[in-house]
């Protein structure tokens, strides 16, 4: 194979496209902004989905289906997610044979454990620190091919434009070495951007601090859809920390921790009282719905704060350490308390964005040529994502982009190396100019403190409810700050090495994605998932059961809507009260 | 004025000029880690004689020590940052870089040499390919566990800092690379390759160059029994140095 692939991102689904490119011999060039061990995607913590039954309980993957659907309140397309969650076993079985240290059953079998919107055991982990597990995996097998020259590596890279030809292929990318901060242009023939979330547009998160979201908000400028960007999911159970909002895995949960609050000076467990069908196990948003009407509606937060118990000083210490570790761990170092002894004080937090680049159901985006996997695309989840699900819908994203990029480009009439030097030459020289312009800003504004000021409105407003007048306030306070982003000074500093003008860079991608978030969120009027509007209370399947689709224009995002493919199961009212409606394959 | 935290911190603006000590002084907050006071001079890159500088540069990610990019030397003891409570250390707090690593600018060190070196001990598990063939081999739980132990490796150099063995006149790859040769030899797919890696530890810069100073066990901030998979190790090359040539 003569043609090259691009992979943008070494996390998960960028790992395992580039695994799949090249073990069948396509030479794949891949970027990542730091060493693909340190990705986003070790942060995972709880485990991955799969159908396996290894407790005998009758689970089978049509169920993994309907909860998936269900828990994402019907807004996903489901045939890409049925084909995803039938491949979750064998994906499974594939990170095993990788040597991933899954913690086992007595008998040696992959163990499994429950997490949220499901009645089933069907997460696969490796303590509490499944992510990195995954990640670590990968990144050996990449090696290996990286030995055999078929992977190059670049890691602590940036990625800057896409090279798009005269039909509007994507052709290559413009990329930054952030030592030297020198600008590089590299011809492909494909590119799959697998470059993760935006959890930083909030300000803190439990996100990663690379995980601005400014690679997607590129290809978003330069003509790539975004779809349901104001699905984000909070998280219910994290702690605060001045510089980042620490998760405190579901899992906790699901190996027995029980949420609680005082009430008339005696514990009240209001997960178990409201939803006596799931309890604890209730999914994400509606579990972070519930403890923020505990906490402000209610003012029974622990301390007055919005913060509740998340308690597992009941449950056996060994049980704890074996599979709870990783978690306990951090909790110990940055709070100092043992949560085996003693309830742990946790909150809500961002956490994961269902929304993300449009694709199709080969994981192209609206640009030809430009592929996308994992958390930057929006294909899997609907309108908020069960736990233990984005592991396995980044590395099965990955294993369809390879391949179908692959596909791709055999069918190009003219590879990267026909096309003239000068498209390439105009791109490198275009993105070395925005360079230097970023460079010469010598004004007053800091961008970290703008950065700061960004997050405190998203989290403020965009988050767990959302009303229309504080979200038109919101999309008005980023245009000021976009405005404000004009006087920023980057200081004197050298380019070797500097930090400041990257990351100024990333904030403008940021302001542009915040206000697709935003005012994608005012203008659903309706309560789907993760997205709340007490003025819209209600689920709108007529008006609303469509995905948002947002294109780039230089006076804001431009929004249309397209139909959801409902072809499996027939949408029915999301509860967890009462235990889920039973459904069948085909009837 | 409010608390604050005084830091003293190794600069360098890149690899041919002179490092020198600049002290700052921010605000201070509950619970506050070294990497917020690393933030708030992003905020406000003024040191304490009150000169605009450029702010410091250093490495980080996850904030929760499981990236182990945050890695530096506080207050001369190298660990992450992010798990680094102002609290518990000493002030002023004095930040430099790892000094067994290429530097790049202030706190911020190339440890590619890491990565390079699981490359050379083949630290993978050769797997037929990636198409369905059901799952792996059963494992004990007790194997697991083990095994889990040595696989949380960050790759964040802490073990390479402390090692005296590995400095500029050596090739020593450290005891990361090591422990995670153990790891995948203890796997029963990763055992039946197990001699090359076993040959790769034989090499120069292999196992013979550890000095079992075993710094490294007790800097390692994820508790990896290093100085155990070492041993191992150790017994395991001499075997393999006996019969491997009688192609046993």
């Amino acid at each position: 194979m003569d043609g090259k692939v691009i992979v943008i991102g070494g996390g998960l689904a960028g790992l395992m496209a580039t695994l799949k490119l090249a073990e069948s011999g396509q030479k794949v060039d891949l970027f990542s902004l730091v060493p693909c061990k340190r990705s986003h995607s070790v942060c995972a913590q709880g485990g991955i989905n799969a159908a396996v039954n290894t407790k005998g309980e009758g689970d089978s993957t049509w169920e993994h289906f309907d909860d998936t659907i269900y828990g994402g309140d019907f807004l996903a397309n489901q045939p890409p997610v049925k084909a995803m969650i039938e491949a979750a076993p064998s994906i499974i079985y594939l990170m095993d044979r990788m040597g991933v240290t899954f913690n086992r059953t007595p008998e040696g079998f992959i163990d499994v454990r429950r997490l949220g919107g499901a009645k089933y055991s069907r997460t696969v982990f490796a303590g509490a620190t499944t992510g990195q597990q995954l990640i670590y995996a990968l990144d050996e097998q990449v090696r290996r091919y990286e030995s055999q020259g078929l992977v190059n590596r670049y890691e602590e890279w940036e990625f800057l434009s896409l090279v798009l030809d005269d039909e509007g292929r994507c052709r290559g990318i413009t990329v930054q070495d952030l030592k030297s901060l020198e600008i590089e242009v590299f011809p492909a023939d494909a590119v799959i951007l697998a470059t993760g979330g935006p959890g930083m547009i909030f300000g803190r998160s439990t996100n990663s601090t690379i995980n601005t979201g400014n690679a997607a908000a590129i290809a978003y400028m330069q003509g790539a859809t975004f779809a349901n960007g104001e699905f984000i999911q909070i998280h219910p159970s994290a702690i605060p920390g001045r510089d980042k909002l620490r998760l405190m895995s579901e899992s906790i949960r699901g190996d027995g921790g029980r949420v609680w609050v005082y009430k008339d000076g005696k514990p009240w467990y209001f997960l178990e009282e409201w939803y006596p069908a799931y309890g604890n196990m209730v999914p994400r948003d509606i579990a972070t719905r519930a403890i923020f009407k505990v906490c402000v509606d209610m003012k029974l937060g622990v301390d007055g704060e919005n913060k509740v118990y998340l308690d597992i000083s009941h449950l056996d210490p060994h049980e704890i350490d074996r599979k709870l570790a990783g978690v306990v761990d951090i909790y110990e170092k940055f709070v100092g308390d043992d949560p085996r002894k003693v309830p742990m004080q946790t909150f809500p937090a961002v956490h994961y964005s269902m929304g993300g680049l449009w694709v199709d159901y080969n994981q192209m985006t609206s640009i030809p040529g430009l592929f996308a996997a994992g958390e930057c695309e929006y294909q899997y989840h609907g309108a908020n994502r069960l736990g233990g699900n984005s592991l396995v819908a980044a590395l099965y994203a990955g294993m369809v982009a390879g391949p179908k990029a692959i596909e791709y480009t055999a069918g190009l009439t003219k590879s990267h190396a026909e096309l003239p030097p000068e498209l390439y030459e105009l791109a490198k020289k275009e993105t070395q100019e925005k360079n230097r312009a970023l460079f010469t800003m010598q004004g007053t504004e800091n961008p970290y403190r703008l950065h700061e000021e960004l997050g405190e409105w998203m989290v403020d407003n965009v988050t767990i409810v959302r009303e229309n007048d504080r979200l038109k306030a919101t999309d008005e306070k980023i245009q000021e700050l976009m405005e404000r982003y004009k006087n920023i000074g980057v200081g004197a500093g050298e380019a070797w090495g500097n930090q400041i003008v990257p990351f100024t860079r990333r904030l403008w991608g940021m302001l542009t994605l915040a206000r697709v978030i935003t005012l994608g969120a005012m203008l659903r009027n309706e309560s789907r998932g993760g997205h709340y509007k007490p003025e819209f209370p209600e689920r709108d399947d007529e008006n609303w059961l469509k995905t948002t689709k947002a294109n780039y224009s230089p006076s804001g995002p431009r929004f249309s809507y397209e139909p959801v493919d409902i072809s499996s199961i027939k949408p029915r009212k999301r509860r967890y009260d009462v235990a889920k409606e039973v459904t069948k394959q085909n009837g | 004025m409010g608390k604050e935290v005084t830091l003293i911190i190794k600069r360098c603006k890149d690899p041919n000029s002179t490092s020198y000590w600049e002290e700052f002084r921010v605000p201070y907050f509950s619970k506050m880690n070294v990497v917020s006071a690393l933030m708030e001079i992003q905020k406000n890159p003024v040191n304490s004689k009150g000169e605009i500088v450029t702010p410091v540069a250093w490495d980080c990610n996850c904030l929760e020590e499981v990236c182990g990019a945050c890695t530096m030397l506080i207050n001369g003891k190298v660990r992450q940052s992010c798990s680094a409570l102002v609290d518990k250390l000493e002030q002023p707090i004095r930040l430099a870089p790892l000094t067994k690593f290429p530097l790049v600018r202030d706190l911020v060190v190339d440890r590619k040499v890491m990565f390079a070196n699981l490359s050379k001990v083949n630290a993978w598990i050769e797997i037929d390919g990636t198409h369905d063939m059901g799952p792996g081999p059963k494992i004990p739980q007790k194997i697991q566990e083990l095994a889990y132990e040595l696989s949380k490796c960050m790759t964040c150099g802490c073990c390479m800092e402390a090692c005296p063995n590995v400095n500029k006149n050596s090739k020593f790859i450290g005891p990361a690379a090591i422990a995670q040769v153990d790891l995948i030899n203890s796997h029963p797919t990763g055992a039946l390759q197990q001699e090359k890696r076993l040959q790769a530890l034989m090499g120069e810069g292999g196992i013979a160059d550890c000095g079992n100073a075993q710094n490294c066990e007790k800097v390692c901030p994820k508790g990896i029994p290093l100085t155990r998979s070492i041993a191992k190790l150790n017994r395991a090359t001499t075997i393999q140095s006996i019969f491997g040539w009688l192609g046993k």
